[in-house]
């Protein structure tokens, strides 16, 4: 029953995907940068550490517009509230917060990129590497959700 | 000068412009809710198939076209290639971060998107991803004599 695979419908997801997606390929036109977010939590350490990893060229050159791009995101967020939309309350441990959180910055900087970079800017590059990217961290996440789901937690 | 001051202007518009668009869309698509992603990926509501292909449908052919039609950027910039290479270490992060991602349901643009949707638990989150890339940082620049 394929229904049963999409039980709120599609509408909201392929128009938010969309939205996400203009949003990445503005930046692209005009700035010529793709639009990936986990960068943004390594450069912006170039602030503070002084480690030549953290002073590379790369993090000193993007930590401007990645810090001006994270604010957007959040200013994205707000304008949806702004806007009368309502999120519903969200009610997920801290101690899973701060695990995945951890995992998920060490895991995006180690593997060259997150969802959007590698999931958005990577595949609408056709680069191979972010498609075996995308299977792996897709896979892992299925896996890890479905084993707490399964065990409870 | 002025001309390169007005250029940097407009790039920092675009920049937020396009942010905040990517996170109004992020927020339309329920995903700066992490129920809603553990959801799909649990496979009980497969509707975030969907954003990704709406997403990655537009920028396949921006990214495609963009550079063939126009040469530059619109505001006269080049166009950047994502500097990847795929290896073991690579994967390795890959396999953490989905880890990460299935305990939690949250990954870097929903955190910052979520947090300005009023979810102030996401600062949790976004304060672990901050710790984990100073973690990465530190490692990954650890004196050559360790690296291996």
């Amino acid at each position: 029953m394929p229904v049963t695979l999409f039980p709120h419908g599609i509408a909201h997801y392929a128009l938010g995907g969309a939205i996400m997606g203009l949003g990445v390929a503005l930046l692209y036109v005009t700035t010529g940068r793709p639009g990936g977010v986990s960068t943004f939590f390594s450069s912006s350490w170039s602030w503070l550490v002084r480690s030549p990893f953290f002073r590379q060229g790369a993090f000193l050159e993007s930590r401007y517009w990645r810090l001006v791009y994270a604010l957007g995101l959040v200013l994205g967020g707000g304008l949806f509230l702004l806007a009368g939309q309502s999120v519903e309350a969200s009610h997920i441990p801290a101690w899973k917060l701060a695990l995945g959180g951890v995992l998920i910055g060490f895991g995006a900087r180690l593997g060259g990129g997150c969802t959007s970079g590698h999931g958005i800017c990577g595949m609408a590059s056709l680069s191979s590497g972010s498609f075996v990217m995308v299977v792996t961290f897709l896979g892992t996440g299925i896996a890890t959700a479905s084993l707490f789901k399964w065990l409870g937690v | 000068m002025k001309m390169a001051q007005s250029v940097s202007r407009f790039d920092t518009l675009a920049t937020l412009v396009s942010g905040l668009l990517f996170g109004f869309g992020l927020a339309w698509s329920t995903m700066i809710r992490p129920e809603s992603v553990l959801a799909f990926l649990t496979l009980d509501d497969l509707g975030l198939l969907f954003v990704l292909g709406a997403a990655v449908g537009i920028n396949l052919v921006v990214y495609q076209l963009a550079p063939r039609l126009l040469g530059r950027t619109l505001l006269g910039s080049s166009f950047e290639q994502r500097p990847f290479a795929l290896d073991r270490k690579a994967l390795l992060g890959g396999v953490l971060f989905g880890i990460g991602w299935g305990i939690c349901g949250v990954c870097p643009g929903p955190a910052l998107a979520g947090l300005g949707a009023g979810n102030a638990d996401l600062l949790i989150a976004l304060a672990g991803i901050f710790a984990g890339a100073l973690a990465h940082g530190l490692w990954a620049g650890r004196p050559a004599s360790a690296a291996g």
